[in-house]
């Protein structure tokens, strides 16, 4: 299980994986808005996604667990 | 004009306030609840917490802004730049209540806001125009029929578009069709319009505008010409005036096309009129702004002028001198300090633990030491304007002033400066717009930023 985490603080624009679903490692399965800059967030690791913890909209402080994906 | 509230926040809110205190107009600073602590609240004359942090919560409550003029007894409104400085609804509503809005009309605002619309109204006015689409394009069938004609590479923009956003570089019908529809949607979402057009791309080029400003009197001058060709993402990083390596005819006739597209729209208060410079010295218009730009400090050095002073006279009915009494003196340099990783150009939000500039440059930041940078907003925490006799004494301060700089907290593009001031390429003056990521593709594995 790996937990990936916000590189910074942000809002929550786009979410592009489903709970359930496969991720390749280096996927874009977020994206964050930071100082009017959209920044694609991408899976650390391939795998199945099991949980989001995040909604479109979320606000997310750098280290915040956005995703859990089971290796 | 004895109050004026400022519809905006930070660096322009606090160069606002700098000259209505120095003509003794009382200020009226908004601000979200992030912004609280920053310089600009306490420096004016009154403040209002507009909103929480999102700008569509705080900074762009176009009614909740005008009732809090009204209720606060002001006179007119500055925009700023960014924000609603562009939208001609709220310049609109501003004029409605019975305030003066500190900029062009919403008409002009309006045309010029809309890309196409100001294509076809330079075209008219004999104003040299980048070739492209003379209508919005509405499919993808419409758009690669149309590209055919035009060429590529292209440049698909969204008619509403601005800051770099909503532009994307198209160098073959694959491209164009994989865009097409990302380009519409992101034109939406940004911009509440999908309308988008095809240009074309004009290779090896610089980015050159002229500010403008005109009065309620039929005057209009010109205030010369800067180089902003140094840009990320399609946003400018240095501007300089005037342009290095640009012949003086080709000036004169650059500030008379600016002339020219100004008087089109009997253009008032300051505005843009921003071109493309090929490498044969033949330009192009790209587009007109309405507003005082970020870089407009570098016009002021060089030409002695308030321009903040100016909109303010000429908003209150004043007339503008003659064009033979402006003059300009020596180079100067603006350098954007942007929040970010040098390398990767991501956002870097966080504590100005340290903010330690030095002497010998105009800065304008709307922070301080121990000031949030947050993520909600704009990365820029500073502007550094250095002034010399010429081109090379002003880099030579330029070089002097970054070793002295200490910034501890968030990551900027300073050591990026540092470096890239010094390469030939930006020294030898001969640069296009794609300088900045090509110096640093070439030098990735040299940098030591």
């Amino acid at each position: 299980m790996k937990e990936l985490k916000a590189s910074m603080a942000g809002t929550v624009l786009n979410i592009l994986a489903a709970e359930g679903q496969a991720v390749t490692a280096g996927q874009a399965v977020l994206t964050i808005e930071s100082m009017k800059m959209e920044i694609p967030v991408e899976a650390e690791v391939g795998g199945k996604v099991e949980k989001i913890h995040v909604e479109v909209g979320s606000f997310v402080n750098e280290g915040d667990v956005l995703m859990t994906v089971g290796e | 004009m004895k109050k004026i509230l400022i519809a905006n926040r930070a660096e322009i809110a606090r160069r606002i306030i700098r000259t209505c205190n120095r003509l003794g107009i009382e200020t009226v600073a908004i601000h979200s609840e992030a912004d609280g602590d920053l310089p600009y609240v306490s420096e004016a004359t009154e403040a209002v917490l507009i909103g929480p942090n999102p700008v569509v919560q705080s900074y762009l409550q176009i009614d909740k802004i005008i009732e809090e003029a009204k209720k606060r007894g002001v006179d007119a409104i500055h925009p700023g730049y960014g924000l609603l400085s562009e939208n001609a609804d709220f310049a609109r509503k501003v004029a409605r209540a019975g305030m003066i809005f500190i900029g062009p009309s919403s008409d002009i605002i309006e045309k010029m806001g809309d890309k196409i619309e100001s294509r076809r109204t330079m075209i008219q006015a004999g104003v040299p125009v980048v070739p492209g689409t003379e209508e919005g394009v509405t499919t993808l069938e419409e758009a690669l029929q149309q590209a055919v004609e035009i060429g590529y590479p292209l440049m698909l923009k969204a008619s509403a578009g601005g800051g770099g956003i909503g532009m994307v570089r198209c160098e073959n019908e694959q491209a164009l069709t994989q865009q097409f529809d990302s380009v519409k949607n992101r034109a939406k979402a940004y911009f509440g319009d999908d309308v988008v057009y095809l240009e074309k791309f004009i290779a090896d080029a610089r980015h050159i505008e002229v500010q403008i400003f005109g009065d309620h009197h039929g005057n209009l001058v010109h205030l010369y010409e800067r180089n902003c060709s140094v840009q990320r993402r399609n946003q400018k990083v240095i501007e300089e005036s005037p342009s290095p390596n640009l012949p003086q005819d080709v000036r004169e006739r650059l500030c008379a096309a600016a002339l020219q597209a100004g008087k089109a729209v009997n253009y008032t208060n300051a505005g843009t009129v921003e071109f493309i410079v090929d490498s044969n010295n033949e330009f192009y218009f790209l587009e007109m702004n309405t507003r005082l730009q970020v870089e407009h400090p570098v016009t002021e050095e060089v030409t002695g002028l308030d321009l903040v002073e100016w909109q303010l006279t000429v908003a209150d009915g004043g007339k503008l001198p003659s064009q033979d009494k402006i003059q300009t003196k020596g180079h100067a340099i603006e350098y954007r300090v942007y929040a970010e990783d040098p390398k990767t150009f991501f956002p870097s939000p966080g504590k100005l633990e340290k903010l330690q500039w030095g002497e010998g440059a105009r800065i304008e930041t709307g922070y301080e030491e121990g000031n949030q940078v947050t993520p909600f907003y704009d990365p820029m925490i500073s502007k550094i304007i250095i002034h010399g006799s010429d081109r090379a004494d002003a880099l030579s301060k330029s070089q002097t002033f970054f070793n002295r700089v200490t910034i501890n907290g968030v990551k900027t593009n300073i050591p990026l400066f540092k470096e890239f001031i010094g390469s030939e390429q930006f020294v030898s003056g001969n640069y296009a717009t794609a300088v900045l990521p090509e110096w640093m593709e070439k030098t990735k594995e040299e940098h030591t930023l």
